[in-house]
């Protein structure tokens, strides 16, 4: 039998709030807005960690601008780095920039050990950047992260609905807390507000495009002048103070 | 020298320390669920990729039952070869054949992950990254032996 399980509801047991940052599609803003949640969080005085689970394509690291030679500090099991006030964790720790050609009982088995040797220690939040659709990261962490709670990320394109409707199916039938639905890249529709509104889940606000977030990445300064930075507030306010029913 | 090695033992603790405290708790809910009144032996397989220092794993399994009902359990430890095929040109390697080429620190991201060695292992034959570990990738319980 895999033991690792078993020590995973341990290493989490302080974290009062875990939130995946789910979409149907990719490109639709997940990493950014996974990354500027915490960010804004950290700048609130929460107690913040951020899990990048995209493992074909992990790039928290790069909005947030943490240096590729970051080494993680080890005592009885992986202590996440601390930037910005966010505790980080990403499989680029230790990739570095190389591809990581994972299949799905390898991508199982990375983030049960991920899980089971990470000491977050107590956290306010812990942001989770999970890779589009119901892919098996979102499989696992659905499975072992007691408590999990998903908020939606979508572009106002009926493409991108569809798919956000097969994810709702997946995370209905699995239970999960879905906190609700952010519009990105917005154009001032009212296409993501009525499919909330039809299928019954909080549409937390909109983010529009904004031409100057390219060249604030990397940098937490620039980022946090951004429009987008300015949404994510909006919409963090709604977050923290909505009350999650089943 | 001998404080060398105590600084050795010390960093290689880390990991070992966390897959030992999940072999703990596994047994302990297997004790919990099935009733069981004492643990004699558990038996575990180490998978080579993952490199644990046995010695220092069976210390921190020993340090970390103290206080439980594991106290008095023998722990047995079995080290399993690592063994890969290449889904690309069928080739079967053993991990000791390249174990030499792979740097310091890429031998470390694959102790904390063992997957991690799909970014840094290649077949040996045709250099393709799909490879399966066919056997001896981590740490798992074999057996267990309890009183009822």
């Amino acid at each position: 039998m895999d033991p690792r399980i078993s020590i995973v509801p341990e290493r989490i047991k302080n974290i009062k709030r875990k939130i995946a940052v789910v979409s149907g599609k990719g490109g639709v803003g997940k990493t950014v807005i996974a990354s500027l949640l915490a960010l804004e969080l950290s700048s609130m005085g929460k107690i913040v960690g951020l899990l990048d689970l995209d493992f074909n394509g992990p790039s928290c690291h790069i909005v947030l601008g943490i240096p590729e030679d970051t080494s993680v500090e080890e005592e009885k099991g992986i202590i996440p780095p601390l930037f910005n006030g966010i505790r980080f964790m990403s499989l680029e720790l230790f990739v570095k920039g190389r591809a990581l050609p994972l299949r799905g009982n390898d991508i199982s088995n990375a983030i049960i050990e991920l899980l089971a040797i990470t000491r977050w220690g107590s956290l306010d939040y812990l942001i989770i950047d999970t890779p589009p659709g119901t892919s098996d990261e979102l499989l696992d962490i659905l499975r072992l992260i007691d408590g999990l709670e998903a908020l939606i990320v979508t572009i106002p394109s009926k493409l991108a609905l569809k798919t956000v409707e097969r994810l709702l199916d997946l995370l209905k039938m699995v239970n999960t807390n879905i906190i609700g639905i952010v519009e990105n890249m917005s154009k001032g529709t009212d296409i993501v507000r009525e499919f909330a509104k039809r299928f019954n889940i909080r549409y937390l606000g909109s983010i529009p495009y904004d031409e100057k977030l390219e060249g604030a990445l990397g940098d937490v300064g620039a980022l946090k002048r951004t429009n987008v930075s300015e949404s994510i507030i909006t919409i963090l306010h709604r977050i923290i103070g909505l009350k999650i029913t089943r | 020298m001998l404080n060398l090695l105590f600084v050795i033992g010390i960093l290689c603790m880390v990991h070992e320390w966390a897959l030992a405290e999940s072999i703990v708790r596994a047994v302990l809910d297997i004790v919990r669920e099935r009733k069981l009144k004492a643990v004699l032996e558990v038996k575990i397989a180490v998978g080579q990729l993952q490199q644990i220092e046995v010695d220092i794993f069976r210390d921190a399994l020993k340090e970390i039952s103290e206080g439980t009902l594991l106290k008095e359990t023998r722990f047995s430890i079995e080290e399993e070869e690592a063994k890969f095929k290449c889904r690309n040109c069928g080739y079967i390697w053993k991990f000791n054949e390249i174990k030499r080429s792979i740097k310091e620190d890429d031998a470390e991201a694959i102790h904390f992950i063992p997957e991690l060695a799909h970014a840094i292992i290649r077949c040996p034959r045709c250099g393709s990254p799909d490879f399966i570990v066919v056997r001896g990738r981590g740490v798992r319980i074999v057996s267990l032996r309890g009183i009822t």
